[in-house]
């Protein structure tokens, strides 16, 4: 009776500790073939190694140990860890085994973690339950996810069109306060505008509104693109702008001159605000004055060539014409230092006669990853909605 | 002699690995890149009942559907910035979709309104499928959707995009796929491993838009299949092992219809409609027609006759021996999809989603019926098996005889 027990305690520890050694080596599995997707390179290679270490997480149930590996991961890596996530329910499902929703949903609800593997948890838990969306997304309205935000704002912008006036205003303010797509801003400006409140756009997309512009310089055949005029030799050397200075220009001699947008959107119209000279180019400066240094995004509209430079260094180039133009056409990461930073933007037209190649304009704006606006340290109010006059 | 044995490897290796090919429907405009459907017959009298199944897709595309098997596979793309990105694989008997793959796009997505991010149509070598969108991601999936590889060429050349959106659909010829990524301000194409993802090769294109897709020169005794890179300034001619330029035709070409190949010529949208016909590394200049001028889709070859579709919907055939315009018939509407020739018709799809069957006889060509399915159709439609798929923004459809 006495060595039948201790058999049985024998037993017992080896079932426990051959459990626990295993789990820890399912464990050290999983995390390992979380590495190598994170460690993916560009260029294709290693792409044996990582279909390998899917198949290795496609049975291991580990949805939130994948899902906690996109923080910080490449958009590369990303898309792997995704696949692995995507393998993993489905061989899930196939077991007929339960997803752990109350973990997913304390996934979701954590801010910290990547955007896009909390909308993948979302969207996989309300695939099964649709019930979900009630219960979540209205406290999404200032998520780091533009995905959720916009969810969120769409749901205060049913509510509000189907209230009175009054009602509606206070609703479409809050609505406003988490809106980073430009449709849903658009609907929104314009219900409150009807009810008589004041919408600054410009500010609550962050666009910048105030420059320094030069030009016309030689851009005859496309060629001055490529070449570097006195402006721009003069920031890539870090200098300051000097408002006095005078250049020799493709018409004479020209000076920097202060150009304002009241545009909602920003847009700077060169064309007509300054001149559409064919075959010419601009420079256009700024000044923008941060806190502290900080990664934000420059987002520029233009259908013209054109190149960046931020503190002096080129952050980006692209020589195209008259291909479409659009807020937030392209996204420059760009780092600012603490203090004043200094934009200088080359803005090309070419000769092109058709009537849809006349444009010679830009809109730029700085803002996070998820397209709310950044503003300057002088600004103090994020979003800028108040009663007053329409505009 | 090492061509040779390279080119009659190459049609073995078809042959030998894949009995099924050539009831599939492999990539944009078919196997062969020429809208024809061998030996299909699909249904002639269009009607409701003709509408085997019609399956929901997620997000938006203009790709079209490429059937491998008993699976038909078609891209959308979602999101308010069209950056997610949906793979999706639909049983073809049922409409039952069997699986669907979502991945996050790593280059630009901002297209022209009436497209989107999927635009390109994807491809298969029977064993994987190769999906492309405007925002150069081109990603690699086995048949059961686990990925094999994904190239953001987006990123790795952030400077190839076009704000209108791209549409350059691959292919795939032996152990390669072909890609053209070709814009104003960088313009490439490159061959990519089938297996492992690795570039083989890169070559420079000429910097312009340019929304035309590969096309596949089959491989002959003399010369292994090439790969056809159309461009404004005319059709390079490439190995697609290497890369290496094989020949030049420099007459410059549209930048939208693609060059379709039929018995051996070439039949290239350029200054019209321009034939060629390659040997032995060079090629002849066989006719040159004004009157046929293809407008979005690309001409459909078969049966000595060349079909092309203007901007008004007109569609025109020409004799492919002289260029000589035979007939032409006004159909509804403006047209974005290629039409496909199947068992001595063509079908046609315009942009509103009215399908026209068409029977080309010797001196006209006569609609026998046509279907409105009312939902936008940009797309080119497969055929395999007696079903013609196509999509709409919303679904992906199956037209068939009744069984």
């Amino acid at each position: 009776m006495r060595a039948d027990c201790v058999y049985r305690r024998m037993l017992l520890s080896a079932i426990v500790v051959f459990t626990f050694t295993s789990e820890r080596s399912r464990a050290d599995d999983v995390a390992d073939s979380i590495k190598l997707l994170q460690s993916i390179e560009p260029g294709g290679k290693g792409t044996g190694v990582a279909r390998k270490a899917v198949d290795s997480l496609a049975t291991s149930g580990a949805v939130l140990s994948v899902l906690k590996g996109f923080r910080g991961s490449s958009p590369l890596a990303v898309n792997w860890l995704r696949n692995a996530f995507e393998e993993i329910v489905t061989a899930e499902k196939a077991a007929s085994k339960p997803l752990p929703v109350e973990e997913l949903k304390g996934f979701i609800a954590d801010r910290s973690e990547s955007p896009i593997a909390r909308r993948l948890a979302y969207e996989t838990l309300r695939d099964q339950d649709a019930a979900i969306e009630a219960e979540l997304i209205p406290d999404m309205l200032l998520d780091p996810s533009p995905e959720f935000r916009r969810d969120a704002v769409a749901k205060l912008i049913s509510e509000a069109s189907a209230a009175e006036a009054a009602a509606a205003t206070p609703i479409y303010q809050k609505a406003m306060s988490g809106a980073v797509h430009e449709d849903q801003v658009k609907q929104i400006a314009e219900a409150l505008r009807k009810n008589g409140e004041t919408v600054n756009i410009q500010k609550h997309f962050g666009f910048l509104s105030q420059w320094m512009v030069i030009g016309p310089f030689d851009n005859k055949e496309e060629k001055g693109f490529a070449v570097a005029y006195t402006p721009e030799t003069t920031a890539a050397e870090g200098k300051p702008l000097d408002p006095a200075a005078e250049y020799d220009g493709q018409l004479g001699k020209v000076k920097w001159q202060a150009v304002v947008t009241e545009d909602d959107y920003g847009v700077l119209d060169i064309a007509r605000q300054i001149q559409n000279y064919k075959g010419s180019l601009m420079y256009a400066s700024t000044s923008w004055k941060s806190d502290r240094e900080q990664n934000v995004e420059v987002r520029l509209g233009t259908p013209n060539a054109w190149k960046l430079w931020v503190n002096g260094k080129l952050v980006f180039e692209r020589e195209e014409y008259h291909r479409s133009s659009a807020m937030d056409q392209y996204k420059v990461p760009v780092s600012l230092k603490a203090g004043e930073n200094i934009l200088l933007l080359k803005v090309c037209q070419n000769e092109q006669t058709q009537d849809w190649a006349q444009k010679y304009q830009f809109q730029l704006r700085i803002c996070d990853s998820t397209g709310s606006a950044v503003l300057p340290v002088s600004t103090t109010a994020k979003n800028d909605v108040t009663s007053g006059e329409n505009r | 002699m090492k061509r040779v044995i390279l080119g009659i490897s190459v049609l073995a290796a078809f042959a030998a690995c894949d009995s099924s090919f050539a009831a599939d429907w492999r990539q944009f405009r078919g196997n062969a890149a020429n809208s024809v459907a061998v030996d299909e017959s699909l249904p002639t009298e269009l009607s409701g009942e003709t509408i085997a199944w019609k399956t929901p897709l997620p997000g938006r595309g203009l790709s079209g559907p490429i059937i491998v098997g008993d699976k038909v596979f078609v891209s959308s793309s979602s999101g308010y910035g069209q950056d997610r990105l949906h793979v999706v694989c639909v049983n073809a008997d049922s409409g039952e979709q069997v699986w669907q793959r979502q991945f996050d796009a790593t280059g630009r997505t901002m297209t022209h309104d009436k497209m989107c991010n999927a635009t390109p149509t994807m491809a298969s070598d029977g064993e994987r499928v190769y999906a492309f969108f405007s925002s150069n991601d081109l990603i690699c999936l086995d048949m059961q959707g686990k990925l094999q590889w994904f190239r953001g060429l987006g990123s790795e050349f952030p400077n190839a995009s076009n704000s209108l959106g791209m549409s350059s659909s691959p292919v795939v010829i032996g152990s390669t796929v072909v890609v053209q990524v070709e814009s104003d301000a960088e313009a490439f194409a490159c061959g990519v491993d089938t297996v492992s993802g690795e570039t083989k090769w890169q070559i420079e294109r000429p910097r312009a838009a340019n929304w035309t897709s590969p096309s596949v020169l089959p491989a002959t005794n003399d010369q292994p299949a090439l790969a056809l890179l159309q461009s404004s300034k005319g059709l390079t001619a490439v190995d697609p092992e290497t890369g290496k330029i094989v020949w030049n035709f420099e007459k410059g070409a549209s930048t939208i219809p693609s060059a379709t190949v039929s018995d051996g010529a070439i039949v290239i949208p350029a200054n019209g409609l321009t034939a060629i016909r390659p040997s032995g590394g060079k090629f002849e200049e066989l006719w040159n027609s004004a009157g046929l001028s293809p407008a979005t889709p690309s001409p459909v070859v078969i049966d000595g006759m060349a079909y092309v579709m203007n901007n008004a919907g007109v569609l025109s055939a020409g004799n492919t021996s002289t260029g000589e315009r035979v007939w032409q018939l006004r159909l509804k509407g403006s047209f974005s999809s290629t039409p496909i020739a199947a068992g001595g018709y063509i079908y046609a799809f315009n942009e509103s989603g009215t399908a026209f069957v068409v029977k080309p006889e010797a001196d006209k060509g006569v609609v026998i019926s046509e279907l409105d399915l009312a939902e936008t159709i940009l797309c080119s439609p497969g055929a395999s098996n007696g079903g013609l798929y196509v999509r709409s923004d919303q679904h992906l459809i199956k037209l068939a005889n009744p069984k």
